[in-house]
């Protein structure tokens, strides 16, 4: 990417927890640049430690050593420059649509007249605004979804941080959104942190995709995707399908030696 | 799309179309399913039928030489009652001393429940005392209770006040504890301090919990209220029947048993109701 300060600073980050009498490493020695509205997928085997990275930089946890550092500062705590997305959507169920999208904006104290426009903004950016005062209860799992899209995207973070958000959704839906994430991000861009299980949606939505190891968690290898149109055609071209293969051996064949070899950034 | 979604988007809804036809090929939306009129006439005429057939094999048994009074008895005795004025000061003895301790007991309850379920340390102190006496069953506190706070008002409504209070103060705890962690999380990361998130994510979210402890809560105050009158009352729907047993007058004990019964059962409804109200937009499973 073009900037060359890093939006995003993971420097050596370990985080262990006590599994009894033994530790789990999550997350043994990592680091990890993103630069400012590059868009990173991280893939990987459950256990490898990718939630664990999203939420120390979430503020949602801390490393046992290391530091995670976002625009320059340390992360303590969650902040409003740094939005979450979760898998299993975590719509307020007693709120509609538009009142879960106001919710940041109430806490920030934004004064209501513009909290309603900036809500109906990103409710319409996301296509929901037919449903803008119906219950989560009536929604379909996708729209739930894109509901908390623009739920984070109303408080104006700067960065996005994504936990799997599509991995509950059916195939269609699941491709249907990812087109949708990317249009929106295209238009309000975003430094985005993007976990997921699926090779495919990490090939297709990132910029660079970053495969991670389990046991312990640390990044296995890194592929570089650059930033071609995303449409169907990139989806069934061959570059794609290349991409896809190599992520996909770097998921599935590790050879489980902690020191694997890093290749080296094609680009 | 999980189970869940997938009962939401069979059902039939004016939306689901148009959704499909701008941006969703892939979704559709749907409200909650409602029974249809139709079917819920035809329970509510199998209510009825069920509640006749009732009454009827009441009057059958009493016929047969059961000792029981038959229901045109027991309306004349009600009939009676109503008369001379007696029903009313029962009625209303009864209803002032369960709406009393109801009240109390669900009012201090909810908030010593979320102190509870909130404060680890309060938790600790306080939860010791509540398992101690939930085990007790109310109706043993009240030798204590009138020897401690005479023959008056103040032991009933007292029995009453803790047999709802320990209803309700469990369930409002539970309710806080259970606070899908996820949405805590959520609102922290949407800016959120504590006290935004225990009132705007904690209170919501143990609603449910918090109204089926009051209606447990009310169930329990009916039961402990008829025991407390049958000691030193001088008027309510116990102490009659208490009195009516003395004078083997069976009509007044069944006029009572179906005022409390009917009384019980109104007031169930109308937290069913603000249940409704306050709790619709949960997901049935």
């Amino acid at each position: 990417m073009t900037s060359n300060a890093a939006k995003i600073s993971v420097q050596g980050v370990t985080k262990t927890f006590a599994l009894g009498r033994d530790t789990f490493t999550a997350l043994d020695n990592l680091s990890l640049d993103i630069a400012d509205n590059e868009f990173v997928t991280v893939v990987g085997p459950s256990g490898c430690g990718k939630s664990t990275l999203l939420n120390i930089l979430a503020g949602l946890d801390e490393p046992t050593t290391g530091r995670a550092l976002v625009d320059g500062s340390p992360v303590s705590g969650p902040g409003p420059e740094r939005g979450v997305i979760f898998q299993q959507y975590a719509l307020f169920p007693w709120l509609t649509v538009r009142q879960n999208v106001e919710f940041g904006l109430r806490t920030a104290g934004v004064p209501k007249a513009e909290r309603r426009k900036r809500a109906e903004h990103f409710i319409a950016l996301v296509g929901l605004e037919q449903f803008a005062d119906a219950l989560p209860k009536t929604l379909s799992g996708g729209m739930r979804q894109r509901c908390a899209i623009a739920r984070a995207y109303a408080v104006g973070p700067s960065i996005l941080l994504m936990d799997e958000p599509f991995g509950a959704l059916d195939a269609l839906t699941r491709v249907k959104l990812q087109e949708q994430l990317l249009d929106t991000w295209s238009k309000e861009k975003r430094t985005v942190l993007f976990i997921t299980h699926d090779v495919d949606e990490a090939v297709f939505l990132a910029n660079r995709v970053i495969v991670m190891a389990a046991r312990p968690g640390r990044i296995y290898d890194v592929v570089e995707v650059g930033a071609p149109a995303r449409d169907e055609d990139f989806r069934l071209s061959p570059e794609f399908t290349a991409l896809r293969n190599r992520v996909w051996h770097s998921v599935y064949h590790q050879d489980g030696r902690t020191a694997a070899p890093m290749p080296s950034k094609t680009h | 799309m999980s189970v869940l979604d997938q009962q939401g988007a069979e059902a039939t809804a004016e939306e689901a179309p148009a959704a499909a036809a701008t941006t969703d090929a892939g979704e559709s939306a749907g409200n909650a399913p409602r029974p249809r009129p139709r079917k819920s006439a035809l329970f509510l005429a199998l209510n009825a039928l069920s509640i006749a057939l009732g009454i009827g094999l009441w009057w059958a048994l009493a016929a047969a030489g059961l000792k029981l009074p038959t229901p045109p008895e027991v309306i004349s005795k009600a009939g009676t009652l109503i008369g001379n004025g007696t029903y009313a000061k029962d009625v209303s003895a009864s209803l002032m001393r369960v709406v009393a301790g109801f009240a109390l007991g669900t009012a201090v309850a909810i908030p010593v429940g979320f102190l509870m379920g909130w404060y680890r340390v309060l938790r600790s102190l306080i939860e010791p005392w509540i398992q101690f006496f939930r085990t007790i069953p109310p109706l043993a506190i009240i030798p204590l209770a009138i020897v401690v706070m005479g023959i008056g008002e103040t032991p009933k409504i007292f029995v009453i006040f803790l047999a709802s209070f320990l209803a309700c103060v469990i369930s409002t705890f539970q309710g806080v504890v259970n606070v899908d962690r996820t949405l805590i999380n959520a609102a922290r990361v949407l800016g959120a301090k504590d006290t935004t998130i225990f009132a705007r994510v904690v209170v919501p979210a143990s609603t449910p919990f918090i109204l089926v402890g009051m209606r447990v809560g009310l169930g329990s105050s009916w039961a402990t209220l008829v025991a407390a009158e049958l000691v030193a009352a001088q008027q309510g729907l116990g102490y009659r029947m208490q009195n009516a047993e003395l004078y083997y007058d069976l009509p007044t004990i069944f006029v009572g048993l179906i005022s409390i019964g009917i009384l019980g059962l109104l007031m169930d409804r109308l937290l069913l109701l603000a249940e409704r109200k306050l709790t619709g937009w949960q997901e049935r499973r």
